[in-house]
């Protein structure tokens, strides 16, 4: 198991999610994503992609102009 | 045991692809969602962008849609292989630069790839019949079918019982009688069907879900076509159509004009892509340029922008301009009165 991280910054919704869909899909179950994104509509959108796919928040925090997502991948 | 058959649904994140989703699930087939992303999606992108949409609560339909369904929902990127589409339309243009049939073909398209690729059964959509004047029309669903060489692999099951019985009608893996036979503009079955589905607080876009379909919109990106003496565009530039004011006070340069906080920042982005104008001596907007200004164009650019500050009544404001070369001119000037700009200006 292994943490990764992404850079989505400067992209709006949906891409981050996209971008997050796409690395996720390369990972294996139990690796850790951390996202960075800098449109505060990923706060939703991905922990909302990530229910509906069965991959688990482990954090989701706003600071400043940046929001960070922390992303367990699920086994589907 | 019958194996159960698997489709992919079309999710736009509106009533219609959720209520044939719906009716999938119903019949006990595993339905799994598919969203395209053009670029030119109304979802999410002005939400995010623009601060007087801030205290509206921000998310994705499709997403939302899937998430009610309880069905897993992939996101596409076609933004390159759309371009294709909308510079080059077989069957045309809409009102606006909406090539909605070549449109629905070509995600119909990439949806029969999808679903061979990932060893589904069958593709559906929310289509209506007579619903909308180009893209749904009655004589015009047997074309989405054919072109798009998804056969009769595609259903739509909100007006299934209009049209001719599809493979998985035939072969008893829906059951034909439970679909419905929607038909014309009339939302109330839609809505009907809603409520009794328990489905609340669903998306009911006013201009619908893309961008092409808005004339404001449009006219942008055509004089954006004209101005570079050719039909094409990158991401950016279809992403910049939606910000700002647009001003064209001459055929080689576009000033495009934040109109407030959230604007600011997100054209901020583009500072090394773009010369960019920003208001020195007061309160104002940060204003790109897009295309060449001779040292005249500069005192005008400088003008009008200022004329979105809060100098604007000012005899006098300091601007400064930053040139792609990095080059900063300061320049001392006074804002453009109204009378001054000329509305033809305005895309």
């Amino acid at each position: 198991m292994s943490h990764y991280s992404l850079d989505a910054r400067n992209s709006l919704c949906p891409m981050p999610v996209i971008k997050t869909q796409n690395r996720v899909n390369e990972l294996s179950a139990g690796d850790t994503l951390e996202v960075s994104c800098t449109d505060p509509g990923a706060l939703n959108d991905i922990p909302a992609w990530c229910r509906i796919n069965g991959h688990e928040i482990l954090q989701a925090i706003e600071q400043k102009d940046e929001v960070v997502i922390t992303i367990r991948v699920g086994s589907n | 045991m019958s194996t159960q058959r698997k489709a992919v649904a079309l999710i736009s994140g509106g009533l219609d692809s959720l209520l044939a989703a719906r009716l999938m699930l119903e019949q006990g087939i595993h339905v799994e969602g598919i969203n395209f992303y053009t670029g030119f999606c109304v979802e999410g992108h002005t939400h995010a962008i623009r601060k007087k949409d801030k205290a509206k609560p921000k998310r994705n339909n499709a997403l939302w849609s899937a998430e009610q369904l309880g069905i897993k929902l992939h996101i596409v990127d076609i933004i390159e292989e759309y371009k294709d589409v909308l510079i080059n339309p077989k069957h045309g243009y809409g009102a606006n630069m909406n090539p909605c049939l070549d449109c629905k073909i070509f995600m119909v398209s990439k949806a029969k790839q999808w679903m061979q690729e990932h060893g589904f059964d069958f593709i559906i959509t929310g289509e209506v019949m007579g619903q909308r004047p180009m893209s749904q029309r009655k004589d015009l669903l047997p074309v989405v079918v054919r072109e798009s060489g998804a056969d009769d692999r595609l259903l739509r099951p909100l007006c299934a019982k209009n049209l001719a019985a599809t493979l998985p009608e035939r072969e008893g893996w829906v059951n034909r009688e439970k679909l419905l036979d929607f038909s014309g503009r009339n939302r109330k079955p839609q809505m009907a069907l809603a409520k009794q589905f328990g489905f609340e607080d669903y998306a009911t876009p006013a201009g619908g879900c893309c961008f092409l379909t808005d004339a404001n919109y449009s006219r942008k990106l055509v004089d954006l076509w004209q101005a570079r003496n050719k039909k094409d565009y990158e991401f950016d530039d279809i992403m910049l159509l939606k910000v700002g004011r647009h001003l064209r006070p001459a055929p080689h340069y576009k000033l495009i004009i934040s109109r407030e906080d959230g604007e600011n920042k997100f054209l901020n982005g583009y500072r090394k892509q773009f010369a960019t104008i920003e208001i020195k001596s007061h309160n104002g907007p940060l204003t790109l340029v897009d295309g060449q200004m001779t040292e005249k164009d500069m005192q005008q650019a400088a003008r009008i922008a200022s004329r979105f500050s809060q100098g604007r009544n000012a005899d006098q404001v300091e601007v400064k301009i930053t040139l792609l070369s990095g080059r900063e001119k300061f320049l001392q000037i006074k804002p453009m009165p109204a009378s001054e700009i000329n509305q033809a200006w305005y895309i």
